[in-house]
């Protein structure tokens, strides 16, 4: 299962920005996330919005829904706001669609994704 | 002795003489059957006698590395008390059994064949050497008993200083040994043959944080590697190791992890039933096959077997936990009872070399449509990884590598729902912790007292417990072994948030302020990033509402580019590229066009840019031409043909000035009583790029038949005899309004001055969102207070709001052009990352008019995706 695909490396991503990239033939968005305490994270999901029928997930404003102990990291899509949980591609906005959620992992400063979603999308 | 006959287990035959149990294996597993058998067997209807082929009385394998901290064998040693000292209990130290006889019921020992009643092997597991050339010469150790760590530390301190080792296998037994090695002193390479540390515990992402942190020690790894022999220097011992390519590296020690084999021997030579891999096949009553025939027991003289040795559910067990289960079998069988083997998970949490590691459940996610959660920190040296049902909610499984601490936490969660974000509880401590408030209530949370999550969620709402003391006061929870208490704390403070009473106009849920009181926190404490704001004055990371308002807030304070780093992340896309997004995903780009006034030469580039780049052109309703399809790739190349031929930004997609628009005035119209384009080319290139809280457009016209709409406008001006009338506050739109007039027959430089001050007076204190009519409206005293403020300074802010337009004035710098002059920002425009060149593969168009248009959901089903018009890249 050697199947990780290098795609950028950490010092490309600029935190809670996102990109996208190309995993084979999947478009994948990728945002680094980072916290007070020095956490820094890369959540890998799907580049496309299920709603708009577009790629422009990558594209979207990170932030933040619930606090404390429940908060979930999200991307709101650019299109029609809808808002994703990075972690888990849930919508949050509007639970009938998800995206897909990826792998990540970093080695060597190297970001490498993982080209079988976790979760599959609901819509073809 | 020898002429007792035996009775069967259970029955009661009157005779008082205890019946006989013979243990073979002073090993963990014997200990705790012997221990909970004289817990139990109150009425002792039970004697033992444990053969331990060891000189030491049973001791606690799994912490055999302590013994090079400075643990001796004795404090090794398991239980309390002293078995030994049992009158119903016969310890046999460096007495091992060389044969069974089910027929006749004896084992054989060094005195002689001694009978039983009932038997039990626990003989464990030896450790495996591979047929490896030289693997038998004087340095090459194994690591299973403290004879071996004994023999390893003694060759080792013969051996001086600068010695080099070698640690075959990578697994958990070998990490040990190579803690070991390298507590010693000794360079240590290990040698794994899989491609990862910890094949059978770990996937491969931990597999390799593992490698990270263990190389970080110093200790050499290597993976993918077979080892062929080991090679002696003159003097005989070990000098070097050979690996499978034929490398070689220098060893004067040796030490083979490579696992582990049943010490089935006593069985096989008895004709006992043997599994595939070896072990002692046994049922689930741990009860071994007599023979070919024999399924298991009927006339007593039963035999056990436990632990290593055994092959239960068709598979032996390489650790303690499920050994201590069969143990507890045996035991309840012994007494009568019918307890079978409940199977075992292989959860285990270490710490080898001071990391910790733990693998538990489903680890290697191989239930179907299982997902996967992963953190991963590489500098703190910490993997993590979730392993969840095809919903994302139950847990199934998990590794821990680096950091453990959710082990305990994660470890009852097994098959239970973990609550709304599993990665919660992957992120460190603080970043967002996990999250117990969908715990169930009946999850237990203090294993040590017996304390649910529904208990502790008591304590707080009908308890009335406000801190970590009461609630453990209230409940018990964490007061024994404490491990609990980062959860009990959590489950606390879910608690306690969820009843406070939260009452407010914030903007969002992450600020509890309006637009306009945030604008005063930031522009008062001097606040210039975001990552501070909002630790000061808000929660969580933000969203894609506050993000964008203090993005623009901070502009409107003038701090910089939009693409600077603290605010690109603030950015809506449309911002963000300088760009208005389409629903295909493509862009919009508009130049200004200031006053709707533009030169041949201007029309001609632009036209010629659209062509190139084959853009579908349109006159907006804003008196210029947008061009729609570019890709995010495609932007800045467009943009440095539109810069060369003059033109910049027209901030069509920010929450700024849009539009002056003009009529012709007095230039050419023959009713024009003033200049309106050329006081419109001045307004607006006055106010472009200022930020605000909405879109803010102007229009002009040259006399009172007003064909510049301008009363449609948030500012207005119309040309009059004496100079001009003031208009604000009007929009088109969804609830159109016409402006009202502010003032009248003002000159040129007064006008200028009263709409600088509206317009900042407005970006100061209006909500989000809120175009100028409905501030007017929602302003105290409406307009004729927003009049007292702007024309008479009432507020005394009029310098002030004077000196933040001229500062935008000044500071004014065209977006686009300073974009292309940084090749940082500039790498921000590819469509992939990781293939800059390339262009989104989906989209599709078809021409519509004589220009290309996105191909709609139909249509797309009947195109080659990426089938187009020829467009340049
Ligand atoms: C291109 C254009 C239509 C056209 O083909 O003519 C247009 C297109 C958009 N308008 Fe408009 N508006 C355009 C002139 C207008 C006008 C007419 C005008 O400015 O004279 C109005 C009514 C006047 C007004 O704003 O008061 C207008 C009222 C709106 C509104 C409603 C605003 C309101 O207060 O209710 C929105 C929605 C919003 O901003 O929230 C909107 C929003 C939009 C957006 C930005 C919607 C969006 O987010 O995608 C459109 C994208 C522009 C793009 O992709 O470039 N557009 N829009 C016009 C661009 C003008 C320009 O050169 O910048
Ligand atoms: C360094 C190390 C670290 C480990 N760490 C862990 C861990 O973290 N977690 C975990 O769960 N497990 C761990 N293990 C495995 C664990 O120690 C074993 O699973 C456990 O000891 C098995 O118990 P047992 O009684 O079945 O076998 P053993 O403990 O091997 O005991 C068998 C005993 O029987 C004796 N014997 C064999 N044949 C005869 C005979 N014919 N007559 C008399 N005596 C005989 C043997 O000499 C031995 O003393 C570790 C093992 C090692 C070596
Ligand atoms: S407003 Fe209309 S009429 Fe007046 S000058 Fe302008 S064009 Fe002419
Ligand atoms: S688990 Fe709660 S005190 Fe030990």
């Amino acid at each position: 299962m050697s199947a990780w695909v290098s795609v950028c490396t950490k010092g490309q991503l600029i935190s809670e920005r996102g990109v996208a990239v190309l995993v084979h033939d999947q478009q994948v968005a990728l945002f680094r996330v980072t916290g007070a305490d020095g956490s820094d994270f890369v959540y890998a999901v799907g580049h496309r919005d299920p709603f708009a029928d577009a790629n422009v997930i990558a594209r979207g404003i990170v932030g933040s829904v619930g606090s404390g102990s429940e908060q979930r990291d999200t991307v709101a899509s650019p299109m029609y706001k809808h808002v994703f949980d990075l972690a888990t591609g849930e919508c949050l906005t509007d639970p009938s669609e998800r995206i897909p959620v990826y792998r990540t992992w970093i080695a060597g400063g190297v970001v490498y994704v993982h080209p079988v979603p976790l979760a599959p999308s609901l819509v073809a | 002795m020898t002429s007792t006959h035996p009775s069967l287990a259970g029955s009661s035959d009157g005779s008082d003489a205890p019946k006989r149990l013979v243990v073979v294996g002073g090993g963990m597993v014997a200990h705790r059957l012997v221990e909970a058998l004289r817990d139990r067997d109150a009425d002792g209807v039970w004697s033992v006698d444990l053969y331990c082929e060891e000189a030491h009385p049973p001791y606690d394998r799994v912490a055999l590395t302590s013994y090079f901290a400075g643990q001796s064998p004795t404090d090794l040693v398991l239980g309390d008390q002293d078995l030994g000292a049992d009158p119903l209990v016969t310890v046999h130290l460096g007495s091992a059994v060389t044969a069974i006889d089910p027929v006749s019921r004896t084992v054989r020992v060094t005195e002689g064949e001694q009978p039983y009643d009932a038997l039990v092997l626990a003989t464990g597991s030896s450790a495996f050497v591979p047929p490896v050339t030289g693997a038998d010469l004087p340095g090459s150790f194994v690591y299973r008993t403290i004879e071996d760590v004994q023999q390893l530390e003694g060759w080792v301190h013969g051996l001086g200083d600068g010695v080099r080792g070698v640690v075959v296998g990578g697994g958990l037994l070998g990490l040990e040994a190579a803690g070991a090695l390298h507590g010693l002193g000794v360079a240590t390479t290990v040698v794994e043959f899989a491609d990862r540390l910890m094949p059978l515990q770990v996937d491969e992402g931990g597999g390799a944080a593992l490698r990270r942190i263990v190389e970080g020690m110093g200790v050499e790894v290597l993976t993918s590697t077979a080892s062929a022999a080991l090679h002696p220097g003159a003097d005989g011992r070990v000098s070097a190791m050979e690996f499978g390519d034929g490398t070689k590296v220098d060893a004067e020690v040796v030490v083979f992890a490579t696992g582990v084999r049943p010490r089935d021997e006593l069985a096989r030579a008895a004709d006992l039933v043997i599994g595939e891999r070896g072990g002692v096949v046994v049922d689930d009553g741990c009860v071994v096959s007599t023979g070919s025939t024999s399924g298991g027991s009927t006339s007593g003289g039963q035999i056990y077997a436990i632990g290593e040795v055994a092959c239960i559910q068709g598979r032996t067990w390489g650790l303690v936990g499920p050994g201590y289960t069969m143990a507890e079998v045996v035991v309840d069988r012994l007494l009568g009872g019918e307890a079978t083997f409940p199977g075992a998970d292989t959860s285990t949490k270490l710490k080898l070399l001071g990391v910790d590691v733990a693998s538990f459940g489903d680890a290697f996610a191989e239930a179907p449509g299982s997902l996967e959660v992963t953190y991963a920190d590489p500098v703190a040296g910490v993997y993590k990884k979730l392993v969840m049902s095809d919903d994302a909610k139950t847990l199934l499984g998990g590794v821990l590598v680096g950091d453990a601490s959710a082990y305990a936490s994660l470890r009852p969660m097994l098959g239970a729902e973990l609550g709304s974000d599993p990665n919660a509880w992957l992120l460190p401590e603080g970043s967002g912790a996990p999250v117990t408030g969908d715990l169930p209530d009946a999850a237990n949370v203090c294993s040590c007292n017996n304390v649910t999550a529904g208990t502790i969620r008591a304590s707080v709402c009908e308890g009335g417990c406000t801190d970590l003391g009461a609630v453990k006061a209230c409940t018990k929870a964490g007061t024994s072994c404490g491990s609990c208490l980062p959860l009990v704390k959590r489950l606390m403070t879910t608690e306690l948030e969820k009843s406070g009473i939260e009452v407010s106009n914030a903007l969002c849920e992450h600020f509890a302020f309006s637009r306009a009181q945030l604008f005063d926190i930031i522009s008062v404490t001097g606040l210039r990033s975001f990552s501070e704001i909002i630790g000061q004055h808000g929660t969580g990371r933000g969203c894609d509402i506050c993000r964008p308002v203090v993005a623009s807030i901070l502009s409107s304070l003038g701090t910089g580019h939009v693409l600077d780093k603290d605010l690109a992340r603030l950015q809506d896309t449309n911002d963000h590229v300088m760009a208005n997004l389409q629903k295909d995903g493509t862009y919009s780009v508009v130049p200004r066009v200031p006053a709707g006034e533009i030169t041949p030469e201007g029309l001609i580039a632009i036209g010629q840019v659209a062509a190139d780049y084959g853009l579908y052109t349109k006159i907006t309703g804003g008196q210029r031409i947008d061009l729609f399809g570019a890709r995010l790739e495609q932007l800045p190349a467009i943009w440095k043909r539109l810069v060369e031929a003059g033109f910049e930004s027209g901030h069509a997609y920010g929450k700024s000035l849009r539009t002056v628009k003009s009529c012709v005035g007095s230039t050419w119209c023959r009713y024009g009583v003033q200049d309106s384009v050329g006081l419109a080319v001045d307004l607006e290139l006055r106010y472009r790029g200022l930020r605000s809280p909405h879109k803010l457009k102007l229009g002009v016209s040259g006399c009172a038949r007003e064909c510049a709409e301008a009363r449609g406008k948030d500012v207005g001006v119309i040309a009059t005899d004496n100079g001009w009338n003031l208009y604000v506050g009007g929009n088109g739109g969804f609830t159109p309004r016409h402006a009202q007039l502010f003032a009248e027959d003002l000159d040129t430089e007064e006008l200028v001055r009263t709409i600088d001050r509206f317009l900042m007076y407005y970006v100061r204190t209006a909500d989000r969102l809120q175009r100028t009519a409905p501030w007017v409206e929602a302003h105290e005293g409406g307009i004729e207070a927003i009049r007292e403020v702007v024309m008479e300074d009432s507020l005394g802010i009029c310098a002030d709001l004077d000196a933040a337009m001229a500062a935008h004035v000044d500071s004014y710098a065209d977006e686009w052009a300073a974009t292309l002059a940084d090749p940082e920002k500039l790498s921000q425009f590819v469509s992939f990352l990781n293939a800059p060149e390339a262009g989104d593969p989906d989209l599709t168009y078809v021409t519509e008019r004589g220009q290309r248009r996105p191909a709609t959901a139909d249509e797309r089903g009947t195109l080659i995706a990426g089938a187009t018009l020829e467009v340049r890249s």
